[in-house]
């Protein structure tokens, strides 16, 4: 790369149209890239980032793909810059020009065509439910927003059915929306391509606005944060966690298993602490649970660790050595836990994979809050799993 | 038999680090006649001075020695002791160990020794010290301001509405200073215009201000209370006293002169006021551009003139004005640029300075309120280079402070009347005042850009002919960046205005190493000067903006007025007297004086000594054969006790 360059502000424009607005207000102070996770460990740097795109500089693309907006930096920055809407707008202006990389064309095109990120038929959205659970109607209260990744993620499936469980024991008047609804949109907006965000988007408020949707839950803090703050304010949306946090303090729902002293500790997903502000909920839950030794690890609440699996991270490869998901691992086993519990599906999954390339997933397992909630009730997990088919499960409310 | 007491101070750790300060005191009360010696951390705090007077009583001090900081800071604190507690103030002896020895030593026995040393020295001298007593003085009541900007503007108004009378005196035809250039003012984006000529009209009003625009000082005798000052009326070629303003000599005048006040930017006429607002609205003939002056015939304004009030025999008149003090507000100059090559001032046109820039923002100025280029175009991409020859060892190495924050106005203006896009080339951004980092972060969201890297070069470019490029590295990348301008904005080094060094020299002010009026203190006397009842305000003692300017010219007039307000005052009685039949006649003292104290009695045929000019110094007394004249306070016993109490060591 020539070390001669002339600033090209067309460019700089182009990503304050697209939405980085923010980019104007950096002083480069570098608190951003102080506290960035990944700034220890890859040659990613936010603040030159933002640099390039003040300037228009070439070579921006060398920094533009690793964010994996985690909003540490936002919450930080003494400028007040909206770095995700700076770093979404510049893959936006820039993926325009078919700098998408490879690992993440799969992801888009499966986004475009089939309303998903995992290649997943449309038709076979709600097949995880085996007409189990109830869809949603009008007169139906809350709808539980199954997440794409929930539907169609193996492992995931699992969060699925402990959700629509324990929603069930709840006595809650609820339904899953039919197969014509699509991703919520998250992560492809921040992986920059907005046209196709928009696209999702309305497909979704459409099936909202027809079945008069106005209490949502949802399972990821994805579709939370996306819904708060992208589609409008007609909803009232509840992270699963904050339910359940309700349920139990209205001693609707009381845990009863006892755990024995299970070791828990807890990952503060980005997307529903930073980005959400919810960080009591899952851990009012596990502290309620009898039995589970709950244990905070050293970066917690705002402070917490990324996962690596925002902002399209969940789809792109990463060397090792330079994966946050490996680190968390290590610091939650650091404190002697040997469950990590978390409330997001993309934490789950990029913690999985994690455990078992480091080998430790005997050591240590990944389970979201509601699946421990839900064995605390009494049901088995596995069982539920194995046959939930053809299990006519009836749980009898406390 | 005298009976000595000496107080050491610890002055937190600035003397205590270096000097063994108990032991010091310690050592004191083995010197002969000395009856207490005591240390404690902060001697000049209201409990150390208490501990001093309780002293003085209980012992029956006659002497009193403080081993402490400068006298400079302190003498007068410790003197205020002695007199409350009902000694001559002259019985005080200040032994400096704090600039003098622990500030210039990192060896505490080093600082320990060569305090003793002086110390010692101090009390043999002490023990020669007599009483002295003051002289009282008249003191006039008026002030005069030299300089009429901002700062002579707002300290002249302040002193007249206290019912003082002023004299303020201007060189330029007219009063208002570079502020009457500019067109807005930061951080609040006010109209100068709006916010000054309200007060340059005030000034013209005012029945206690006499102005004396076109005026140069060209003499000050006299002192503190009692100052003559002569100022020179330079000839405008128009009788003022007939002149009623109506300007139509203006119209007619065939000369063509360079407008300073567009920065040079366009001519004038030779017979001119310099700008519509001018104070007064009266107009001079620049001799040089005159058509009559340099042929010998045209005459026309005098033609036209129904006052008859153009007169080419003017010739410069002189005024001697007697005031009580002084405030000296001259103000600054932009630096000259065109020395440094390397960014083109006075070779490519696309090339401004500062104040060139003020006046093509200003709806008054050449361009009546367009950013226009010298060829008429409106410039597509501007770059504002701060730090030029400010902040640069090879120039003026202090900051001018105000070109953060003015070229971020300049940002906001260029944006608002063009559609170009601008860039900043800066090193650091300082914007240190209320306000002003607010200003800041409002210039960044109006997408200016900010290249931190200083500019290195200015140079034409190859690609586009007429465009320039401007070179420097953005220090945030590491790149090095080539960015093609049609404008380029210097912020050169504010430096003191041209004439400041007559300036100081008329009225005996010291200058720091780029020619800035030195204060007296830099923190507690920041408007005195070391020339008793001389003043000064603004930008001639350092860069500032104008809220700072404003507030130091309301101080200088405050200081001002604590002179004046008094009907008499107390000298110094530490001055020099002359023994008559000793003096033979040399005249040395009249020649080595630098506050013309001593004149020669032709009558008697003897040096005699105007003790309220005299100092105190000594040099005359140091120069007299005969050892005729006495430094009071230090006479030669004095002195030479000193010298063999140090020489002990």
């Amino acid at each position: 790369m020539s070390q001669t360059v002339t600033p090209y502000l067309e460019m700089s424009r182009a990503i304050v149209e697209a939405g980085g607005e923010a980019l104007k207000k950096c002083y480069q102070c570098g608190t951003c890239t102080g506290t960035c996770p990944w700034t220890p460990i890859t040659h990613f740097n936010i603040r030159k980032l933002v640099r390039f795109g003040q300037l228009g500089l070439d070579g921006i693309e060398d920094y533009m793909w690793g964010c994996s907006t985690c909003k540490f930096c936002v919450d930080r920055c003494p400028r007040g810059v909206e770095l995700i809407d700076v770093v979404t707008a510049i893959r936006n202006v820039y993926s325009g020009g078919g700098m998408l990389p490879q690992s993440l064309r799969a992801f888009v095109g499966s986004m475009s065509a089939r309303g998903n990120p995992w290649s997943g038929e449309q038709s076979k959205r709600n097949d995880w439910a085996k007409d189990k659970y109830p869809l949603y109607t009008q007169d139906t209260k809350y709808l539980f927003w199954t997440c794409c990744t929930v539907c169609y993620d193996p492992r995931n499936i699992k969060l699925a059915k402990a959700a629509a469980e324990v929603l069930n024991l709840a006595g809650l008047n609820w339904g899953m929306p039919s197969v014509d609804v699509n991703c919520c949109g998250e992560s492809v907006r921040k992986v920059g391509d907005l046209e196709l965000f928009e696209r999702l988007k309305q497909n979704n408020l459409n099936y909202f606005n027809t079945h008069k949707v106005d209490k949502i839950i949802t399972v990821s803090p994805h579709c939370l944060a996306t819904f708060k703050k992208e589609y409008g304010e007609n909803y009232d949306v509840l992270h699963l966690s904050q339910l359940i946090d309700k349920l139990i303090k209205e001693k609707k729902l009381s845990p009863k298993k006892n755990f024995g002293g299970l070791k828990v500790t807890y990952h503060d997903p980005c997307y529903l602490g930073r980005h959400s502000g919810v960080y009591d909920a899952p851990r009012d839950i596990l502290k309620a649970i009898p039995g589970i030794d709950f244990v905070e690890m050293g970066r917690n609440r705002e402070q917490s660790m990324c996962c690596g699996g925002g902002g399209g991270g969940l789809w792109m490869e990463k060397l090792k050595g330079e994966r946050l998901s490996d680190l968390r691992i290590e610091e939650a086993m650091a404190t002697g836990a040997t469950v990590l519990a978390t409330s997001c599906p993309y934490c789950i999954t990029m913690f999985e994979d994690s455990t078992r390339t480091l080998n430790v997933d005997e050591q240590i397992k990944i389970k979201d809050v509601t699946e421990l909630f839900l064995e605390s009730l009494g049901v088995n997990m596995e069982e539920l799993m194995a046959s939930a088919a053809d299990l006519n499960f009836t749980c009898k409310m406390d | 038999m005298s009976r000595i007491g000496v107080f050491v101070c610890h002055c937190g750790l600035n003397i205590a680090k270096t000097v063994r300060v108990s032991e010091l005191a310690k050592f004191a009360s083995t010197l002969p006649d000395v009856v207490v010696a005591k240390d404690y951390k902060f001697m000049c705090s209201t409990p150390g001075q208490e501990m001093i007077a309780n002293d003085i009583k209980k012992h029956k001090l006659d002497r009193v020695i403080v081993s402490a900081c400068s006298p400079l800071m302190h003498e007068q604190t410790f003197r205020k002791v002695l007199e409350n507690a009902g000694l001559n103030k002259y019985l005080v002896t200040i032994v400096n160990i704090r600039e003098q020895v622990s500030w210039v030593t990192h060896d505490i026995e080093e600082g320990t020794a060569k305090a003793k040393a002086v110390l010692n020295g101090a009390v043999y001298r002490a023990r020669l010290l007599g009483p002295l007593t003051s002289r009282v003085i008249d003191v006039n009541d008026d002030v005069m301001v030299v300089g009429a900007g901002i700062a002579g503007i707002q300290a002249s108004l302040e002193l007249a509405n206290t019912g003082k009378k002023v004299y303020l005196i201007e060189k330029n035809s007219t009063i208002g200073g570079h502020m009457a250039q500019f067109d807005k003012t930061f951080p609040t984006l006010d109209c100068s215009a709006c916010i000054l000529t309200p007060k340059m009209d005030a000034v013209m009003q005012h029945k206690n201000i006499t102005l004396m625009t076109y005026c140069e000082v060209s003499e000050v005798k006299g002192f503190v209370g009692n100052f003559d000052v002569t100022v020179r009326q330079k000839a405008r070629y128009i009788d003022h006293s007939k002149c009623n303003g109506c300007l139509a000599c203006t119209e007619k005048c065939p000369g063509k002169g360079v407008s300073e006040w567009d920065e040079g930017l366009v001519k004038r006429k030779a017979i001119h006021i310099p700008f519509p607002q001018a104070v007064p609205q009266r107009p001079i003939i620049d001799r040089d551009a005159c058509v009559f002056f340099k042929k010998g015939k045209c005459r026309l304004c005098e033609k036209v003139c129904e006052h008859k009030a153009i007169d080419f025999e003017q010739q410069d008149t002189f005024t001697t004005v007697k005031v009580g003090a002084v405030i000296v507000a001259t103000g600054y100059d932009l630096m000259d640029t065109q020395p440094l090559v390397q960014y083109g001032y006075g070779k490519y046109p696309g090339v401004y300075n500062a104040l060139e820039v003020e006046r093509l923002f200003n709806s008054t100025g050449p361009t009546g309120g367009k950013v226009t280029l010298r060829d008429g175009k409106e410039p597509q991409a501007i770059a504002i280079l701060h730090c030029i020859g400010s902040r640069d060892k090879n120039n003026y190495e202090h900051c001018s402070r105000v070109c953060c924050m003015y070229s971020l106005k300049f940002s906001h203006l260029f944006k608002e009347k063009t559609t170009a896009d601008v860039y900043q080339f800066y090193i650091d951004m300082r914007a240190a005042g209320k306000g002003y980092e607010e200003f800041y972060n409002r210039i960044i969201e109006e997408d200016v850009k900010f290249i931190r890297g200083k500019g290195a070069r200015v140079a034409e470019s190859a690609d586009e002919p007429g465009r320039l490029v401007v070179e420097a590295e953005d220090t945030i990348t590491g790149k090095f960046v080539k960015l093609p301008v049609d404008m380029v904005v210097l912020s050169p080094a504010m430096i003191p205005r041209s004439g400041s060094k007559e300036i100081a020299r008329l009225f005996n002010l010291s200058t720091d190493k780029n020619g800035f009026f030195m204060e007296r203190h830099p923190k507690l006397a920041p408007l005195s000067t070391m020339s008793e009842g001389i003043f000064i305000a603004g930008v001639c003692q350092s860069p500032k903006d104008i809220p700072d300017t404003v507030a130091q010219a309301n101080g200088a007039a405050a200081e001002a007025l604590t002179i004046v307000e008094k009907d008499k005052m107390e000298l110094e009685a530490t001055t020099a007297m002359v023994n008559p039949s000793s003096c033979c006649a040399c005249q040395n003292c009249v020649r080595v004086c630098p506050y013309g104290a001593p004149f020669f009695n032709e009558q008697k045929g003897v040096s005699e000594i105007n003790e309220a000019l005299c100092k105190g110094c000594g040099l005359c007394a140091s120069v007299c054969p005969a050892s005729a004249i006495i430094a009071r306070h230090f006479t030669n016993d004095q002195v030479l006790a000193e010298i063999e109490g140090l020489m002990e060591f």
